[in-house]
């Protein structure tokens, strides 16, 4: 250190400047609220080609096509056996009445469980199309549930990650008129 | 080789609905040495402890995930070579649910999709390029555990070389000459 002190004597604040900013960096991230979601890159793109028959009896299955005739829709991607799910049935509920047309796939499910599900939690659906995770990398989806709105022509224009809460309804109802 | 993979499809199916992120049960009764490891187990007996005891704590809800995984989620390619590369590549692409482990090591249903995909497009006889390509489309570079080296990700790849070599500046400085 003889000769260090005097030559550079600078270097010596090097390390608190290092922790200091590692020590910024920890707390700017603890700060900064967690969100580990993988969003979808497939926003603006159109939807992919499909055609699922129906979930359940009584309501029909969904295609692509079912979502080109100008009106923007939301797509609820959902399964019986998912309990978040059922947490986010009021929040559809007020979607539908506030006028926005629900289309739904559920995933991985049976006919009978999606039916009690409906008959619980109500139906907001127009249309319930079974399908399994494969449509949903299709989709850039990363699991149940998730909504996403998508234009009049078919395109998707925003995905909602995880059960839709009271205060993401106003937001999601912006985007849906937002996409008229 | 069918019954490890049904053993394993039956396993997945009970582990699939933690509700929490990473498998942490998974991790701890070592899945993939007991089902996937040819190489016979060095104490099954142990193991098989240990998982029942994982399996009778967790909180499991008994009517989770309906249905099987996509086809070939679980089940080997009959061609070797291909197999091969499938397998290379699920270790190679994240889990978009559990994003610390592999899809290859993964035990959530978004994971078993995307095996589902990988196999079957190495069938269609897609190359490992394209494949990546789809799911980066989808899911963005994130989902490659080596990102591309291209714009911003060329930092990840030059931090620790460029760390390394002002710790070896730092070094030098220290051992070259010792005034007496």
């Amino acid at each position: 250190m003889t000769g260090g002190s005097t030559r550079s004597g600078w270097l010596i604040w090097l390390p608190l400047a290092v922790f200091a900013f590692l020590g910024g960096m920890f707390l700017y991230g603890l700060t900064d609220p967690k969100d580990e979601y993988v969003r979808s890159r497939m926003i603006g793109q159109p939807l992919p080609a499909f055609s699922f028959p129906a979930a359940t009896d009584g309501i029909a299955g969904l295609s692509n096509k079912d979502f080109t005739d100008g009106k923007p829709r939301m797509l609820n991607i959902f399964g019986s056996w998912c309990v978040p799910c059922k947490a986010e049935a009021p929040m559809l509920e007020q979607l539908h009445e506030a006028g926005v047309e629900i289309h739904a796939i559920a995933v991985n499910d049976k006919p009978e469980n999606v039916a009690t599900f409906l008959a619980e939690h109500g139906n907001p659906f127009t249309r319930i199309g079974a399908a399994d995770m494969a449509f949903q990398v299709q989709l850039g989806s990363s699991g149940v549930p998730e909504t996403f709105i998508i234009d009049g022509k078919g395109r998707i224009v925003h995905q909602h990650i995880g059960d839709i809460r009271p205060e993401h309804v106003e937001g999601l109802l912006d985007r849906w008129k937002a996409a008229q | 080789m069918e019954g490890r993979a049904m053993m394993r499809g039956a396993l997945s199916a009970v582990l699939k609905p933690l509700p929490f992120r990473g498998g942490i049960g998974v991790g701890l009764v070592k899945r993939d040495a007991i089902l996937t490891d040819p190489t016979p187990n060095p104490s099954p007996k142990g193991e098989g402890l240990i998982l029942a005891l994982v399996l009778a704590v967790l909180p499991v809800p008994l009517a989770a995930q309906d249905g099987p995984p996509p086809p070939l989620a679980n089940v080997q390619l009959e061609n070797p070579a291909q197999e091969a590369r499938a397998l290379a590549l699920m270790e190679n692409l994240r889990c978009i649910q559990c994003q610390g482990q592999s899809i290859h090591d993964s035990d959530a249903p978004i994971a078993a999709a995307m095996r589902h995909e990988v196999r079957t497009r190495i069938i269609a006889g897609e190359s490992d390029e394209q494949i990546t390509g789809w799911l980066t489309q989808r899911y963005g570079d994130y989902v490659n555990f080596a990102p591309p080296s291209t714009g911003a990700n060329i930092l990840l790849w030059l931090a620790p070389l460029l760390l390394l070599g002002f710790a070896l500046l730092l070094a030098r400085g220290r051992f070259r000459k010792r005034p007496s």
